[in-house]
């Protein structure tokens, strides 16, 4: 896959979707390829994160520890991105992501996120319309598991 | 040292100076000669005086001529041959050219003298000074800058060299002149001469008076210039600090406060100087001005003839040259004077380690004893805060103690008293009866070590600065052959003569006994295992596999890492798991993971031939790309990767790190190309002016396309690629040969690391995990081979850089630990050395430390960074405000609970 492939997925992905085709292909030249083996991790739930990844080819799982184990809550395919909270929230890791299959990423790391960021206002805008609308999803989410009870 | 100058100068240097003397005595002789001899070539020779009345003249007559004394007296030796007018003239002008000869050889020989008198003086200073150093008090070092320090020895003795070779001989020499001249003006005339005299006197007594505020001045100078490169250390030094918290600014005002303080001295020196020499210059016509004056009167009122006084003034003409020089020699003897005075001022702190406890012993260092008794040992810096009050204490040298406290309850002072950092202000340390302050430095060094919070690198390699601490005596002299040594002979008298030791850098100093070795061979095995203890081993390997080894000096180590490369592909090729992780250096495949440059290459450059942008721009190459019809195809990618570039990179700021990462174009060309484009408008390659085809040619070589992904590498464009390697190779003229290494399997590449020699090949790009899977393989590989020491000791030679910067501060700290470990210290104090590891490193440490010692009975003084870390020892120190609060078993203290209790219980 070379560079104009890549810039064509990275524009499916929603948080990039407005940025313009120049910048996008910028992040992707300055991003790495990276491969996963079948059952190699991205990363583990805990870690320091210092990077996302722009799922471009395979399929992953989302693992969760709890007490009872790793659960998988959840499957990356193609187009999907994982592990923007570490990179934005400087959080630790909230899932570890296991690759289920042979596995192809973009590494967008934190500091070329933030640097493009910085470089590009228009693109932390789009990000910002992304979360804000990620989390009027979760607050539909919320208010649709909260209502029932109240009723 | 002595403070008076003359007196340091006269005690070392005084044979030297007679000798010189005379030779300046005797050069007098023939410096007489070659003036008197012109005025007899130009009357006899040439005018031909003597020649009036006979044609030949008596030559080369050798007789006393005592008229002067005994009028009339002549004593006759040697009547002369007869010689004409014509070989008069010839022989006495080749005498005038003898004794210009002779007189410039005595100047020569004079001056050759007096210059290496003057630098071995100079040698001598700065190596009494630098031995100075070696001797301060610990304590010292805080109060003086590194900087100033070296200003002194550097810069403020170097006039003193100048100075020496004249100290004694200058005044000498213009005093016998000056004398000379007033002795004859004396005989002419003696209230003339009174009044030369006063007035000589005058201008001795004025002159010098008008210099002092230059002296003052130039004392100032000296300060000011020597408070300035301590304060270019500091900013240096503090860079950091200065940008963190922006305080560049005030910096700036300080150097210019500096600067404009040092220019009014060195204006108001100018103004002085100028004073000084306008008043010289008054004073030194004056005297002519009372000889035509007073001596004119003379003459009138007939009291004196006028010969007399044209003879009176004649001899005073030579007299204002000397006079002057002699004055200005005290000027400049007065300066350094007070140059050599400052500088020697700051050199006798007091406290200064006497020169006795740094002796080189003549044999393997003693054991150290069995006992450390301190009493009452009390240190306090103002006399008021007591950093330690009277702690008394028995400590045997096998003692396993921990000493734990409060971050001021004197602890870390006691580990610094321990190694004789730090002075007591009271009480004692004995070693078995013997004052421990007295003990020879070579003692403690070899059976004692220190390790605190900080520990200083030398810009070495990390090997010798390991096995710093073994060199304490020339144990074994260097192999010289006959003829170096005959030359290190002539080299260590000299420094003798110079007041240096004569000892020999290159000898070897490595005491193997200490590290429990017995010579060179088996020193690597007790380095390895220094290292280990430290867990600094792990990281001297990874340093290791990035060095390079000679394959000519070392075969048997490029044998034995061409095996691991062998076993190494055996097995990448036998276990699939590693499949697509490295690509191999393949001589009929394109690699696809290596750059255009590296591809066409198929080698290491030497050098800077093909190195870089220089393989682009090389004729040679671009022969072979013409050849094989290339050129045309890589400048059209060339053009390719500049559009790309002025696409992606063209809205970002010229400071963004992205450029420099990540682009193929700077910052500052990307303007120009872009233009490039735009009147290029869309047209191929054939459009590019000549003159900007080598900017687009650098581009493509550049190209990684497995990294870059711009997908301009496509099958048949490898191809044509392979074949402009093979053409490359194959007409490679020979003496470019050596200019590149090829990738051979077969062959050792000394140009490489040993990593890539033993991978033969690159890491593909984007495979997670790669890198440690395959640095994974390649240690079970060397494991295997045993080869994982001798990668070690590769790594050994990598230089730490200035103060160690080029290693982590916990590998410095770690081999700090490590430097005081290999020498297997009877007793070693550590003073929270290993604060800088995380918890689970410092615990583990301590234990390798620990079992170390107790294997051969070894002691350790434990100051403990966490309390918790005490739990181990046998004897435990507890302290609180620089005393000792309680002493005891882990299991006797746990009983009786207090500070104890509280400090455990809060660890």
């Amino acid at each position: 896959m070379n560079l104009n492939e890549e810039v064509e997925l990275l524009k499916g992905v929603p948080i990039f979707s407005k940025v313009e085709p120049a910048k996008l292909k910028l992040l992707a030249f300055t991003s790495e390829r990276v491969n996963f083996a079948a059952g190699q991790e991205l990363f583990h739930q805990g870690d320091q994160g210092d990077a996302m990844y722009v799922i471009l080819g395979g399929m992953a799982d989302v693992l969760i520890d709890t007490p009872n184990g790793q659960i998988a809550v959840a499957q990356l395919q193609k187009n999907n991105f994982v592990g923007d909270m570490a990179v934005l929230c400087d959080v630790p890791r909230t899932a570890t992501i296991k690759a289920r299959e042979d596995l192809s990423t973009l590494k967008i790391s934190k500091d070329m996120f933030y640097r493009l960021v910085a470089e590009f206002p228009q693109m932390a805008i789009e990000i910002m319309r992304e979360l804000a609308h990620r989390l009027e999803d979760t607050n539909q989410k919320l208010r649709a598991a909260t209502a029932p009870k109240a009723a | 040292m002595q403070r008076n100058l003359f007196a340091y100068i006269w005690r070392h240097s005084r044979p030297e100076q007679i000798m010189i003397l005379g030779l300046v005595v005797l050069a007098q002789v023939f410096y007489f000669m070659s003036l008197t001899v012109p005025k007899s070539i130009v009357n006899n020779g040439i005018q031909g005086n003597a020649f009036k009345h006979t044609k030949t003249i008596p030559f080369l007559v050798w007789e006393f001529d005592l008229s002067a004394i005994l009028p009339g007296k002549v004593i006759r030796l040697f009547d002369g041959f007869q010689v004409d007018q014509l070989t008069y003239l010839i022989i006495m002008s080749f005498i005038f050219l003898g004794a210009v000869i002779i007189n410039g050889q005595f100047k020569k020989s004079i001056n050759t003298q007096k210059g290496r008198m003057g630098e071995r003086m100079l040698r001598r200073m700065r190596y009494e000074l630098y031995d100075r150093i070696l001797r301060f008090p610990a304590a010292h070092f805080r109060k003086v800058k590194q900087a100033e320090l070296a200003t002194m020895i550097k810069d403020e003795v170097e006039p003193l060299g100048g100075f020496i070779g004249d100290a004694y001989v200058q005044p000498m020499f213009l005093g016998g002149q000056a004398l000379t001249a007033i002795v004859f003006i004396m005989l002419q005339n003696w209230l003339l001469s009174i009044i030369v005299i006063a007035l000589l006197a005058a201008q001795m007594a004025i002159i010098p008076r008008l210099r002092k505020p230059v002296l003052v001045l130039g004392r100032a100078r000296q300060l000011s210039a020597r408070q300035l490169a301590g304060r270019i250390a500091e900013t240096a030094d503090g860079v950091s600090e200065i940008h963190i918290h922006g305080a560049a600014n005030f910096e700036r005002a300080d150097i210019s406060e500096r600067l404009g303080a040092i220019f009014k001295i060195r204006f108001d020196l100018y103004q002085k100087k100028f004073v000084a020499k306008f008043w010289n210059n008054i004073l030194s016509q004056a005297t002519p001005f009372a000889i035509y004056l007073v001596g004119g009167y003379f003459a009138i009122t007939g009291q004196m003839d006028v010969g007399a006084v044209v003879g009176v003034l004649l001899a005073y003409k030579d007299l204002p040259s000397p006079i002057k020089e002699l004055i200005d020699w005290d000027q400049q003897r007065q300066d350094v004077q007070i140059k050599y005075e400052q500088v020697i001022d700051q050199f006798q702190p007091e406290g200064m380690m006497p020169e006795e406890l740094q002796r080189i012993p003549d044999g393997p260092p003693p054991p150290l004893g069995k006992e450390l008794a301190l009493a009452g040992v009390t240190v306090s810096e103002d006399g008021r805060v007591k950093q330690l009050d009277g702690v008394s204490l028995v400590l045997p040298t096998c003692t396993k103690t921990a000493v734990i406290g409060g971050a001021s309850s004197g602890k870390d002072m006691l580990g610094q008293v321990l190694a004789r950092l730090t002075l007591p202000t009271a009480g004692s340390i004995k070693l078995d009866g013997q004052d421990f302050f007295q003990l020879p430095e070579y003692l403690l060094g070899a059976r004692t070590s220190y390790i605190g919070q900080e520990t200083y690198l030398f810009p070495l390699s990390v090997r010798d600065n390991l096995l710093f601490g073994l060199k304490i005596r020339p144990a074994q002299p260097a192999p010289y052959d006959d003829a170096l040594r005959a030359e290190r002979e002539a080299f260590w008298q000299e420094s003798e003569r110079a007041g240096n030791p004569a000892l020999d850098p290159n000898a070897d100093w490595i005491d193997y006994e200490l590290a429990g070795a017995t010579g060179p061979a088996d020193l690597l095995p007790r380095m390895v295992d220094a290292l280990k203890q430290v867990e600094l081993d792990d990281d001297i390997y990874a340093l290791g596999l990035r060095g390079t080894i000679d394959a000519a000096a070392r075969p048997d180590l490029a044998e034995k890492i061409l095996k691991a490369r062998h076993t190494l592909h055996g097995r990448l090729q036998q276990d699939t798991s590693y499949a697509g992780l490295v690509e191999p250096f393949n001589a009929d495949r394109y690699n696809r993971n290596l750059s255009v440059a590296e591809n066409l290459l198929f080698g290491t450059p030497l050098g800077n031939q093909f190195d870089g942008d220089n393989i682009a721009a090389d004729p040679y190459v671009q022969s072979v790309l013409r050849d094989t019809g290339l050129d045309l195809d890589l400048q059209r990618m060339g053009l390719t990767i500049a559009e790309t570039m002025v696409e992606l990179f063209s809205g970002l700021s010229p400071d963004n790190p992205l450029f420099e990462q990540y682009s193929f174009i700077s910052a500052d060309e990307l303007p120009n190309v872009r233009l490039l484009l735009q009147r290029l408008g869309g047209k191929g390659i054939e459009a590019v002016p000549e003159a900007d085809r080598p900017r687009l040619m650098t581009l493509p070589f550049r190209y990684i396309e497995a990294r870059h992904r711009l997908g301009l590498i496509d099958a048949a464009m490898e191809d044509r690629l392979l074949a402009a390697r093979r053409t490359f190779a194959a007409n490679l003229p020979a003496e470019l040969r050596s200019a590149v290494e090829f990738y051979d399997f077969g062959r050792y590449n000394s140009a490489a690391t040993l990593q890539d020699n033993i991978l033969f090949g690159r890491l593909v790009y984007g495979q997670a995990q790669a890198e440690q899977r395959i640095g994974t393989l390649i240690s079970d590989v060397l494991n295997e081979l045993a080869l994982r020491n001798s990668v070690i000791e590769v790594g050994l030679e990598y230089n730490v850089g200035v103060a160690g910067k080029r290693l982590p501060a916990t590998q410095r700290q770690k081999l700090g630990i490590a430097r005081a470990l290999i020498k297997r210290p009877q007793l070693l104090i550590v003073n929270e050395a290993v604060a800088v590891f995380d918890g689970r490193t410092q615990d583990r440490i301590r234990d390798n430390i620990l079992a170390a010692a107790k294997k051969d009975d070894r002691g350790v003084v434990w100051i403990a960074n966490r309390p918790a870390q005490a739990e181990p020892f046998e004897q435990i120190v507890v302290m609180q405000g620089g005393k000792i609060t309680a002493l005891g078993a882990p299991k006797d203290l746990a009983s009786r609970g207090g500070l104890y209790a509280e400090l455990m219980a809060s660890a």
